[in-house]
């Protein structure tokens, strides 16, 4: 079932380095590496951006397979950008059918397109595989706490952020069991096209989300019952701190992206 | 002896849109004491998840007061002091667990209350420990199974420190294994640490463990007293639609052929003992 695919969000616990890294860095270090991405312009460029993720995946024992599961509900976007960069680049042709036209410039942009695509995702899944999500929110709280000056809710957006992460297991699970129900009276999900397909959705979408709400409903309660009052006066049980691994973390991104930058500018 | 909960009069109707209101509280008086365990036991619609609700201000009375630990619950700027003393867990373990991680949301009640990080830690293992799940303190919630998710909402309530756990029907969910790890935990809590424990159900098994039964019926308590002398009153309960255990049942029926039984058998050990004897005497009487 392609529902068990979705590792959005999802956590791995451990120990090594990069779970321990302060979730500021983390957050800080994957927008530097997808600045990097940006940046790169050659094969030389995606090369480094490769053994830095490599390495990364390796340091957090996250198994590849584990990334590569996660590109998947994804697969299709990607290969359709491809097909669609090989085609519409104008440049040196090697093969015309038609309108078809196969250029030497769009197979290299496709290439670096899909490796882009792919890094892009799995540096972010790296994130949430390696930090809790209340860490990362309370992180990102952090980060963005001098919006608050500006009244932005930030701390009631993190809340929304990181509930919405604990609950896409449970939705799932539940879908899967609606979906069963369904099925066993006789539905159909799998077969006819695209627009009967999603007509076929609507009877699982609407129980879902009634139970949602139901959900959401037991959930503020529950809260509340445990003396939840917004984030005012909240203390945290790990405090934050930045320390001598996390100024190398940040120091290391930034030469990455700067290095990719100039490899670029060399044209590499 | 000292009241933790006390209901003077307790009176409460939800307001319709219709403007009908139906009474689903009509005049409870309880008072609870501070260490007791008590079991509400009562069909669906009895009242008896609305009385659970006015224990720690989630609803308040329209008609009579709640006092918890002696304080007021219509009193707005105590709520907080009102409900870090009765913490209260749900049905649905899934819907009331916040983070993704086991130790962190035990660690969201003091988290809440402002509580200093080396406190909460201490805290967050403490209560892990309590209800036994302390090795799972890095799972994800989703993970585990109902009765393990159901002790980490406990844990989640005890890392407040209350005085009394109200729980309304913890166990509904649960398959046998859950319910037996959540009421054992439950008792421990109770006989251990001196938590008053407030057990909503309607499983007369789990009411018969408790020292005292609070029996409620349209929104009434129809009778208050220690499990043996409640299900006693087999005719009673049975007029208000609830069962007794089934040890208890089989006494009454016996009973009601005419063979001299006690009423007050409530365990499987009980039970056999007291037909056992019946069935000896018989033998010696012969």
């Amino acid at each position: 079932m392609a529902l068990r695919d979705i590792t959005l969000g999802q956590y791995f616990p451990g120990h090594t380095i990069i779970h321990r890294l302060d979730p500021r860095t983390k957050l800080l270090c994957t927008v530097l590496y997808i600045v990097s991405l940006f940046l790169a312009g050659g094969a030389a460029g995606y090369a480094v951006l490769f053994l830095v993720l490599a390495a990364c995946t390796a340091v957090a024992k996250i198994r590849p397979a584990a990334l590569l599961r996660g590109m998947r509900p994804i697969l299709f976007i990607i290969v359709l950008t491809a097909v669609l960069n090989m085609f519409y680049t104008p440049g040196t042709v090697l093969w015309q059918w038609k309108f078809l036209r196969l250029t030497q410039e769009g197979i290299w942009t496709a290439f670096f397109m899909v490796l882009r695509v792919s890094f892009l995702i799995s540096s972010t899944f790296l994130l949430t595989y390696t930090t809790s999500p209340l860490v990362l929110t309370d992180g990102l709280e952090r980060l963005l706490s001098p919006l608050k000056r500006l009244h932005v809710p930030v701390h009631e957006l993190t809340m929304i952020m990181s509930i919405a992460l604990r609950f896409i297991p449970t939705l799932i699970e539940e879908t899967d069991k609606i979906m069963s129900a369904q099925k066993a009276r006789g539905a159909d999900f799998d077969s006819g096209n695209l627009f009967q397909k999603a007509k076929a959705l609507v009877p699982l979408l609407v129980p879902l989300f009634i139970s949602a709400f139901r959900r959401a409903d037991e959930l503020a309660v529950a809260m509340e019952c445990r003396c939840y009052h917004g984030g005012e006066g909240r203390t945290r049980l790990r405090q934050l701190r930045f320390q001598g691994a996390d100024a190398a973390a940040l120091v290391l991104f930034c030469a990455l992206a700067v290095g990719v930058w100039a490899l670029g500018r060399l044209g590499l | 002896m000292e009241r933790i909960i006390e209901t003077q009069n307790l009176r409460f109707s939800y307001v319709s849109a219709e403007g009908v209101s139906p009474v689903v509280l009509d005049g409870v008086n309880l008072e609870i004491t501070a260490g007791s365990f008590v079991a509400v036991l009562g069909h669906n619609g009895s009242g008896k998840s609305t009385l659970a609700k006015h224990m720690n201000a989630i609803l308040l009375p329209t008609g009579g007061r709640v006092y918890v630990d002696g304080t007021d619950t219509a009193e707005e700027e105590r709520l907080l002091d009102i409900r870090r003393t009765v913490g209260m867990v749900f049905q649905n373990p899934d819907n009331q667990i916040v983070a993704s991680v086991v130790e962190e949301d035990v660690a969201f009640a003091p988290e809440n209350l402002g509580i200093p990080p080396e406190e909460i830690r201490r805290r967050v293992d403490d209560a892990l420990k309590a209800v036994g799940m302390y090795e799972y303190r890095e799972h994800a919630p989703h993970l585990l199974s109902g009765g393990q998710k159901q002790r980490v909402a406990i844990a989640g309530v005890l890392a407040m420190a209350p005085r009394c756990i109200v729980l309304d029907e913890p166990t509904a969910m649960l398959d046998p294994v859950g319910r037996r790890e959540v009421l054992e935990t439950i008792k421990t809590l109770n006989r251990t640490s001196g938590v008053t424990v407030v057990l909503i159900t309607h499983h007369m098994d789990e009411a018969a463990q408790a020292d005292r039964l609070v029996v409620m019926s349209r929104g009434r308590v129809v009778a208050d007293g220690p499990p043996k002398r409640v299900f006693t009153n087999v005719e009673a309960l049975k007029s208000v639609g609830l069962t007794v255990p089934e040890t208890v049942e089989l006494c009454w029926e016996l009973r009601q052929e005419g063979l001299d039984l006690p009423l007050d058998a409530l365990s499987d050990e009980e039970c056999a003992q007291a037909l056992f004897r019946l069935l000896t005497e018989e033998g010696d009487a012969r």
